[in-house]
């Protein structure tokens, strides 16, 4: 089965959407019924710009701030760690310990 | 939806009045040099009812020796046999004398004193015999939802787990919590974030301020270590920060009032909604506060919890050694890969195929099911995980249980 909108909203507040089924690159979506053309493929759980959003700003998800943009989002981007980062702790990935180039 | 006070189980009666929903005689080592011979036992014993445990450490650890005393006498245990090698650190005739004094059969294996290996592998086969029968001889007694400990753990998170299994957890807890059964959740390393609204929730603003510094202890502990508490399979599953990673996570705690902060091995005084705090207290001593899920799950159990409900969206096939654990998927396509290891597919909320109270109901059926006798999942897979390591805990402060403190 496939749901009409392939993107939930969580809360009125928030400025991402949720995916919850998988999109390709090239499909049309709805956004706050604004057609946007996705530019890359979006899996289950991740999120895209629910409007433009500018660098330093919050990204509200669930009505709460869940960390900061990196640089400026256009709506209907996919978001994620290479536009946005926690206000806590940092991320660590699989090679962080094994990536030589990384002076973290 | 059921009605919960005409719910009943078939439990097990310890000396306490405690209650058990299974009969589990436990094979303890008490250094991983009795790992070996310990794990031979258990294998020789066959019977899916006799589980592995233990401690690896040779020297002493206050937490340690309290988890090991705390899962031995832990109500769905009926028996214990311990592995020593003979020179470690943990006090096991302490250890022995307290699990007796709680009447259950405990007999002690020192490796040193028994001929090595075969000879104490078939001591132990023998022993473990013993034991099991002493244990069936144990009293059988009604056991009602407000007697019933649950914990909840999120393993494997991703983007789905915050708006699917979470708080289909979430809503089983309030039923629980409706029904005077005690419920907890935990990992406050995977909470930071939500301290300010989790701390409005608690009963007390005594206790709403200690829930605060228990999220600071871990948000500094974590930063010390170099590492939050967010794998790499987090951000693979669209999750992008801790704090929306811990978002998730919080809704499993349901929208009950917030009754008490716990440690590893304080049970719950009342019903009510716990917050466990894994956290250890203190400069970081031991390393991270828990390497894997299967740690947590210990120290739930280590509180009495009866049961374990298990979150995942990335998949995840552990259980546990002692208390059943439940596994409930959040991700549709995960579900499709990895259905044969989970009672509940919670994916089923984002294919528009249910809604989240319905699954909060599955969960709760579920969760009475097992506590029944049936097996969950990972019991029937034969899953027993079970890990402790070193930590070091300061006892509860005084605003901590404010129930308990009314009750006298």
């Amino acid at each position: 089965m496939r749901h009409a909108n392939s993107f939930i909203c969580l809360h009125q507040n928030d400025n991402v959407l949720v995916c919850i089924q998988p999109v390709r690159a090239g499909e049309v979506t709805l956004i706050d019924e604004k057609k946007i053309t996705l530019n890359i493929d979006i899996q289950v759980g991740h999120k895209i710009s629910r409007c433009d959003i500018g660098e330093g700003e919050k990204i509200i998800k669930s009505g709460a701030p869940i960390g900061s943009t990196l640089k400026k989002i256009p709506q209907g981007e996919h978001v994620h760690t290479h536009n946005m980062r926690s206000d806590y702790h940092f991320n660590h990935s699989r090679n962080t310990l094994t990536d030589t180039s990384n002076t973290q | 939806m059921t009605n919960s006070s005409s719910i009943e189980f078939n439990a097990f009666l310890r000396k306490n009045g405690k209650k058990g929903i299974r009969n589990i005689v436990v094979v303890a080592y008490l250094v991983e040099c009795a790992h070996h011979v310990s794990r031979r036992i258990v294998e020789g014993s066959n019977d899916s009812e006799t589980h592995l445990i233990g401690f690896p450490g040779c020297f002493p650890n206050e937490y340690a020796s309290k988890m090991m005393c705390a899962v031995c006498t832990h109500p769905n245990v009926g028996g214990v046999l311990l592995l020593s090698l003979g020179c470690e650190s943990m006090d096991r005739e302490w250890l022995a004398n307290e699990i007796s004094r709680s009447g259950r059969p405990v007999e002690l294996l020192v490796i040193q004193e028994n001929g090595g290996t075969r000879s104490t592998v078939s001591a132990g086969i023998e022993k473990i015999k013993a034991i099991r029968k002493q244990a069936d001889k144990c009293k059988r007694a009604t056991m009602q939802l407000n007697e019933l400990v649950v914990g909840t753990i999120c393993g494997g998170s991703d983007g789905t787990s915050g708006i699917a299994a979470n708080p289909a957890v979430g809503r089983c807890f309030d039923t629980l919590v409706k029904a005077n059964a005690s419920c907890i959740f935990e990992e406050t390393g995977e909470l930071i974030g939500c301290e300010e609204i989790m701390a409005k929730r608690a009963v007390t603003p005594d206790l709403g301020e200690e829930i605060k510094n228990c999220v600071a202890k871990a948000e500094r502990y974590y930063r010390i270590l170099g590492f939050g508490s967010f794998a790499p399979g987090n951000a693979d599953g669209g999750l992008s920060t801790l704090e929306e990673k811990s978002m998730g996570a919080y809704s499993k705690s349901g929208s009950s009032k917030i009754s008490g902060l716990l440690k590893p091995g304080d049970i719950p005084p009342t019903g009510g909604l716990y917050l466990l705090d894994v956290v250890p207290d203190g400069e970081p001593r031991f390393g991270f506060p828990n390497i894997s899920d299967n740690a947590e799950i210990v120290e739930l159990i280590a509180c009495g919890c009866h049961l374990i409900l298990f979150t995942t969206g990335r998949g995840s096939v552990v259980g546990s050694a002692i208390s059943p654990v439940i596994k409930i998927c959040a991700n549709p396509e995960t579900y499709a890969r990895l259905s044969e290891d989970m009672d509940i597919n919670a994916g089923k909320i984002l294919a528009g195929e249910a809604t989240i109270d319905e699954v909060g109901v599955e969960i709760f059926n579920k969760l009475v099911s097992v506590a029944q006798g049936h097996p969950s999942v990972s019991e029937e897979l034969g899953h027993q995980e079970f890990i402790l390591t070193y930590k070091a805990f300061e006892a509860l402060g005084p605003s901590c249980l404010p129930l308990a403190n009314i009750q006298g």
